[in-house]
């Protein structure tokens, strides 16, 4: 498979402030590849420099090999869904849409045909007409999709683009940006700092924090096996527990928890001592006091789909487990005495 | 007890009141005595309009006619140069980062607003006469362009200031050039607070009395100055009626100038 951008050991500084540590990270051709982290992390900065928004203070950006780091954005084959989409608000949708096909130099019969398909494609074909402004923010967003892909860019940026609709059409619009992503072939480089997103749409997710690469794999990989303490808990809920590290064997080690039991799980590191373990709250059961590990409850907090439980190991250690909120389910008083068991991959040793 | 609102202060409506009699009977008693029929300036001889006759087609018509024109051209031309001057000034502030000078440059270009008139009036004079530059036409011009660049910079750069970054990036991305960008789509946004700072310039310049009356030179005249001419000679009613219209344009166009800035507000 062909590599669509390979950003290499990208540096930018503002200042004396350094916004990306030598960054490199690969997205192959026809992938839909998030930048995931929480604000002030660096990913818009590095879309921004993919798009030519921002100098690249150091390092080398490749379009297909092509090094595209010194270039002026409208000489770059890319295209940017903004997040408040930017749509030029004295020209109509058509011709927002039509934008980049004339500045290509398309004429004008082309130019109408091809934002008349584009439009079609996001369904607003009888919005042609209209202002920017008279759309709703959910069609502003289809709008500025069909521009950005109108002139058929090598790769499609979006800048956090779905952040400013409501729930119920955010979630809508992923299964149709990621079905579009998939009809259309072209890569999309996605930013969001919502990991429930990322893990949605996403074939590999780029995990960032304070310019730094943490980890980049599949949402399964970065979920299930996350590298660091920082990944851990930034993607999904977790409970991150203090362990002494008994002993490290290729990629099991025994660690022993608070409470003094021991157990064995996956990890991320190799250095023996003091390190955290994720331990999923999904993947706890409760059952009856001898079994597994001895807790107490000390509260359930009803969320609708599940039941949030929160115990106290024997030693004191808080943990919270997820229940479903099945038809036939014993919900625990507080201050009953039960035992836990972790499920097959539960917990993971993580590196600092 | 609830803050009171400034209205309610003692003495708040008969010192409002006062001020606005102070400010505007002025004008009210030469706006209704240019429809005087009375030759004199201070009888009431009834409802004309003999005196706008006279303004065009009176002994002194071909002066004010002649100086009409001046201040007309001369106020076209300073806007339109000082607002394509202003409009560069403001992009420099506000799209081009940080540079060094910049606040030094934000007051350089608004100082001939703090700068007393009469002190740039007499500069200016002795500037042109320093450097051996003929006094007329041009020297007006120039003086006005000068004056009238913070008046059309407010407007603009408040303007600019509200249009997000954003937009002329997604022209960029959609492989406009920097001229594309600029002609395409932020001009046209910044349309509203351009003509409303063209507006300003041409009102500033159309009334400007005081520089021009230094810089002009002999036997060159603008509406202002020429008014001021007739007036050494005595008041007449057809003064009346020439500054009831000055009047009359400026309040158009400051209007002009404040609706299109609104408008373009609301619309972003």
């Amino acid at each position: 498979m062909q590599t669509a951008i390979d950003i290499r050991t990208v540096t930018k500084t503002y200042g004396t402030f350094t916004a990306l540590h030598g960054v490199s990270l690969s997205i192959m051709d026809n992938e839909f590849f998030t930048l995931l982290g929480p604000s002030g992390c660096g990913k818009t900065t590095l879309l921004r420099m993919i798009a030519g928004f921002e100098d690249v203070t150091k390092g080398d950006i490749l379009l297909f090999g092509q090094n595209i780091a010194a270039l002026d954005p409208n000489l770059r084959p890319v295209n940017t869904v903004f997040q408040q989409y930017a749509l030029f608000p004295h020209m109509s949708v058509i011709d927002n849409v039509a934008f980049g096909l004339k500045m290509k130099g398309f004429d004008l019969p082309t130019r109408r045909k091809r934002a008349g398909e584009m439009l079609d494609m996001v369904h607003l074909s009888s919005f042609a007409d209209r202002l920017p402004a008279q759309l709703s923010g959910g069609q502003q967003q289809r709008v500025a999709l069909a521009r950005a892909l109108a002139p058929q860019p090598k790769v499609l940026l979006l800048d956090e683009p779905l952040s400013a609709l409501d729930l119920k059409l955010r979630q809508a619009m992923r299964m149709e940006l990621k079905q579009l992503q998939q009809d259309t072939g072209i890569t999309f480089i996605f930013v969001t700092h919502d990991q429930e997103e990322a893990l949605t749409m996403s074939n590999r997710i780029a995990v960032m924090s304070a310019g730094h690469v943490q980890q980049i794999g599949t949402p399964r990989d970065i979920y299930e096996s996350p590298v660091n303490r920082f990944v851990a808990d930034f993607i999904g809920e977790t409970n991150l527990l203090e362990v002494e590290v008994a002993s490290i064997t290729g990629d099991l080690a025994q660690v022993i928890l608070p409470g003094g039991h021991s157990i064995t799980c996956s990890t991320a590191t190799h250095d023996p001592g003091r390190h955290h373990l994720s331990i999923r709250p999904e993947r706890l059961t409760l059952g009856p006091v001898g079994t597994g590990l001895e807790a107490t409850v000390d509260q359930v907090i009803y969320l609708g789909t599940d039941l949030q439980v929160l115990v106290r190991l024997d030693g004191g250690t808080p943990l919270q487990i997820r229940i479903q909120n099945a038809a036939r389910i014993e919900v625990p008083e507080p201050g009953t005495r039960i035992g836990l068991q972790l499920e097959e991959g539960a917990a993971r040793l993580l590196a600092d | 007890m609830a803050l009171r609102s400034v209205r309610h202060y003692p003495g708040f409506f008969s010192i409002a009141m006062l001020c606005l009699i102070i400010l505007y009977a002025p004008l009210i008693v030469v706006m209704v005595y240019s429809f005087n029929d009375s030759p004199s300036i201070t009888n009431w001889g009834g409802l004309s309009l003999r005196w706008y006759f006279d303004v065009f087609t009176g002994p002194e018509a071909p002066r004010f006619r002649a100086a009409a024109w001046n201040s007309l051209t001369i106020a076209v031309l300073a806007a339109t140069i000082a607002t394509a001057i202003a409009t560069a000034a403001a992009l420099a502030m506000l799209r081009a980062g940080k540079f060094k000078g910049r606040s030094l440059t934000f007051a350089l270009i608004n100082l001939p607003l703090m700068v007393p008139e009469i002190v740039i009036a007499v500069a200016t004079l002795i500037f042109f006469t320093m450097i051996g530059f003929t006094t007329g036409y041009l020297t007006i011009l120039i003086a006005h362009i000068t004056f009238c660049i913070p008046f059309a910079y407010l407007p603009i750069a408040a303007r600019l200031q509200g249009i997000d970054g954003s937009y002329e990036a997604a022209a960029r991305d959609l492989y406009a050039t920097r001229a594309q960008s600029f002609f395409l789509v932020l001009l046209p946004l910044m349309a509203p607070g351009v003509i409303s700072g063209y507006l300003l310039a041409f009102i500033i310049s159309l009334d400007d009395f005081i520089i021009t009356n230094f810089v002009k030179g002999a036997g060159m005249e603008t509406l202002p100055t020429a008014i001021f001419g007739s007036v050494k000679q005595g008041i007449k009613p057809n003064i009346m009626a020439i500054s009831t219209l000055m009047l009359g344009v400026s309040i158009l166009f400051v209007t002009l100038s404040y609706l299109i800035n609104r408008k373009g507000r609301q619309s972003p």
